[in-house]
């Protein structure tokens, strides 16, 4: 069974709604960690060899963060820049993160209408996250297209303990590795890829 | 010292010692084991204390007048003003509903009017010291019914006063000559009624204004001699000065002292005060709850017990119904008027003072005042166990919904309390301000306390080493302790008193070097501070920007060697334990110093920030057009 690590980032919880809630569903389980990086190191002090550690003891990455100016908050990107280190993620000495997934867990204020070519933002989430996806690509990892939450501002209460609990499912889901990563690039998003195993579940 | 004195001490410390913890231990409280333990040494058990127990009670009275005193300055002007409706209101209502009811009683028993309606108005009253006692001891004081049983007797408090007033009126027997202490006359007994309002409202003016501006220089005065004993004695002599001047005035000295409390509630040495009377304060109304005990007359109550324990019941049912429909009216919760009503159904100590002048000015004879006197015992003795009651049979039936809406609204303790307030504490006590988290702050520099406070600041004098400063603080219910003190030692001590009796608090200390941060981490504080730590760093940081470091490289820097430094202090922990021989503590210094320069070495061939760094890149790069060259040249 994978150990699933969720990376998450965000600089301003106190204000947040989506991910404040979502995280208080987080399984309990011994195969997940999960990992605040802004509680971490709030000065961007990136703890390099702790980070390094944490990913080789785990399959899968979840990197769960609000999608900011089309891209994640600042400190994911100063964790890439020092963690994954040449020699150790990438080059041809890097083989430390042969075979991990990462998934790209996101909160974002416009529709999903909103992230097409024809939408308001001209591109798609899954374009848009292109330097993400070749940074993963070229540390010899799987991509998975990403798990979006589209309009957190417009959610309702109900709506959003409804998000909450898909949220949880997800997570138990890969824990129990009853996604298959390896056929989930058919899909879009990986909502899709989570309501496949649903219906299953049902039928 | 008389050995009949001492003897007697010795019984009533022994009474007190034993009943007290025992009473605790089966949930009783304290109040029902100091009037049992009362009961067991007074003349109808053992004997051992007969009739001076009349004599010990006026003396222990004196208990509830350092009680109000403090009650007083817990309370700040500003809480008593929001309480002005149920004090007048509740309180007012409960008097006269009461007074009236049991003044009917009294005519149907046969009184006439007059003795009928001091016999209501002195039974209206309830009992402070009491139900003070255990609501504190229950933790109910904060609560909506602990504050509306605290404004009625407040209220019954201050009706005390026209009822002295008016009981000579009543009077249908001659009056008989002055016998009791407290009909001794009083200077202004001669005058004229008009001289008398003056000098009344005299007092209380002269006690307002000498709070204000004779009484908070002085103990300023006093703190800078820093001789502790010698505030207790002023805090003393305030209360004792203040009772006085109101028995002068033939006001009730509680009310006096419970005046001069509120207006010392402001003052930044209300904490310190509070402490130092508070034993006091527990002693004599301990001997006060004894001597209420002792003076149960169980003769009279075995004469005719079926008259007594009637009178009991009926005077305690009335006042009961009286206090539910007005808590009610006053919409309280029905929880919490549940409280209210069990709280103050008994007859109060004042009881004793008003009959006792009744008899004098002759508005009721002794054949009345009597069998009164044992149905006040009786019903002061039963509030305990009907508040036990209450909080064990009725109000877990009854849910605590109440409680859980409105959680302590006036309850205004602060999550931190901060102690020390110079640059450092300041500077912590100002970030958290701004961030809108309540301190409470102890100094013991009272000219520093002075200044912050003309600054608007609530800092509070005192020796934080004291625990029980720190617990009236508010150190109980705080969350973190900030200590910013300037000597290690202070540090050290606060640390320990802080883990003995606060273990819940989480402690955050200031350093001064490693050698006194390591102490404090050996003492069990997890969050250490070493105060030029953060300094020097950032002046190291700035200085390698002069010297041509790009802003960020020096940052970097100095958060590495930040990181580093911790692992070296907690490896140096190590070594130090581990040291065998004695070394002189400069000695100890120097070898520390060496053993940090060494790890700084060792730790510089290190790379760090390889993430940013292209060189293992660059080299990749070269060795692969390299063997791309030699591939084309082959």
């Amino acid at each position: 069974m994978p150990r699933v690590l969720i990376l998450f980032a965000h600089p301003a919880l106190e204000k947040s709604r989506a991910h404040a809630r979502f995280i208080q569903h987080v399984p309990p389980r011994d195969d997940l960690t999960f990992h605040d990086l802004y509680e971490a190191y709030p000065t961007f002090d990136i703890d390099v060899r702790r980070e390094q550690h944490l990913l080789i003891d785990h399959e899968i990455v979840v990197l769960q963060c609000p999608f900011f100016w089309y891209s994640t908050p600042a400190l994911v990107k100063q964790w890439e820049d020092l963690v994954l280190e040449h020699g150790w993620a990438y080059g041809s000495q890097g083989k430390a993160l042969v075979g991990k997934s990462l998934l790209c867990l996101l909160t974002a204020g416009g529709g999903a209408a909103a992230y097409t070519h024809e939408g308001y933002n001209r591109f798609t989430i899954r374009e848009l996250l292109a330097p993400l996806e070749q940074t993963t690509r070229l540390c010899n990892m799987r991509f998975l297209p990403p798990y979006v939450v589209h309009g957190t501002h417009r959610l309702n209460e109900v709506e959003l303990d409804t998000e909450a609990q898909r949220y949880r499912l997800l997570l138990d889901a890969l824990c129990d590795g009853r996604i298959d990563l390896s056929g989930a690039d058919q899909y879009a998003t990986f909502n899709a890829a989570l309501d496949t195993l649903a219906q299953e579940v049902l039928r | 010292m008389s050995q009949e004195f001492l003897l007697q001490a010795f019984v009533y410390l022994v009474a007190a010692v034993l009943a007290v913890p025992i009473a605790k231990r089966f949930g009783l409280g304290s109040v029902l084991g100091y009037l049992i333990a009362g009961v067991v040494i007074g003349p109808f058990v053992l004997g051992l204390i007969g009739s001076e127990g009349e004599d010990v009670l006026h003396v222990a009275e004196f208990g509830v007048v350092l009680m109000l005193f403090v009650v007083g300055l817990e309370l700040e002007p500003a809480l008593l003003w929001r309480l002005r409706t149920s004090i007048v209101g509740l309180g007012g209502l409960q008097v006269l509903a009461t007074s009236a009811l049991l003044m009917a009683g009294g005519l149907a028993f046969g009184l006439p009017w007059q003795a009928a309606l001091a016999v209501g108005l002195t039974l209206s009253l309830s009992s402070t010291a009491i139900v003070l006692q255990v609501l504190n001891e229950k933790g109910l004081m904060k609560t909506a019914g602990g504050q509306g049983a605290f404004s009625v007797l407040l209220f019954q408090d201050i009706a005390v006063i026209p009822m002295l007033a008016i009981f000579p009126l009543l009077a249908v027997a001659p009056a008989s000559a002055a016998t009791d202490d407290h009909a001794a006359t009083t200077l202004v007994a001669s005058l004229p009624a008009w001289a008398q309002t003056l000098a009344v409202l005299g007092a209380v003016a002269a006690i307002v204004l000498a709070g204000r501006f004779l009484v908070r220089p002085a103990l300023g005065v006093i703190a800078r001699t820093r001789l502790h004993e010698l505030f207790t004695a002023t805090a003393l002599l305030i209360v004792i000065g203040i009772a006085l001047l109101m028995s002068q005035v033939g006001l009730s000295p509680a009310l006096g002292t419970f005046l001069a409390g509120v207006v010392l509630a402001n003052s930044e040495y209300r904490h310190e005060l509070e402490s130092d009377i508070d034993p006091f304060k527990g002693l004599l109304l301990g001997l006060f709850f004894l001597s209420v005990g002792a003076s149960v007359d169980f003769g009279l109550i075995f004469a005719q017990p079926l008259l007594i324990g009637g009178l009991v019941l009926a005077i305690m049912a009335v006042k009961f119904v009286v206090l539910l429909l007005l808590a009610r009216v006053f919409r309280f919760g029905f929880d919490q008027s549940m409280l209210l009503a069990f709280a103050l159904p008994q007859v109060g100590e004042f009881a004793f003072v008003l009959f006792s002048f009744a008899n004098q000015e002759g508005v009721l004879g002794p054949e009345i005042t009597s069998p009164l006197v044992a149905v006040v015992a009786l019903s002061m003795a039963l509030t305990p166990l009907l508040l036990q009651l209450n909080e064990r049979v009725i109000q877990p039936r009854l849910g605590t919904t109440e409680a859980a809406r409105t959680p302590d609204q006036i309850d205004e303790q602060a999550p931190v309390l901060i102690v020390g307030f110079g640059g450092f504490g300041s500077t912590v006590g100002r970030l958290l301000k701004a961030n809108n988290v309540a301190t409470v702050v102890l100094d013991n520099d009272s000219d520093r306390v002075d200044l912050l406070r003309r600054l608007g600041l609530r800092v509070y004098y005192g020796d934080a080493t004291r625990h029980d400063l720190l617990a009236v603080a508010g150190a109980a219910k705080a969350r973190l302790l900030v200590i910013a003190l300037d000597s290690p030692e202070h540090t050290l001590e606060l640390v320990q008193i802080a883990r003995k009796h606060f273990p819940e608090l989480v402690v955050l200390a200031r350093a001064f070097d490693w050698d006194d941060a390591h102490d404090l981490q050996e003492a069990g504080v997890q969050y250490v501070y070493r105060q030029s730590l953060d300094t020097s760093l950032r002046l190291g940081t700035d200085a390698l920007r002069l010297l041509g470091f790009r802003g960020y490289q020096a940052t970097r820097a100095a958060q590495t060697f930040l990181r580093h430094e911790e692992e070296s202090l907690r490896e140096l922990a190590k070594q130090r334990s581990d040291r065998t021989v004695y070394l002189s503590a400069a000695r100890e210094r120097i070898e520390d110093l060496e053993h940090l320069l060494r790890a700084d070495l060792e730790d510089s061939n290190e790379m760090r920030d390889l993430g940013w760094d292209a060189e293992s890149l660059r080299e990749e790069v070269r060795r692969s057009q390299l063997a791309n060259n030699r591939a084309v040249a082959d």
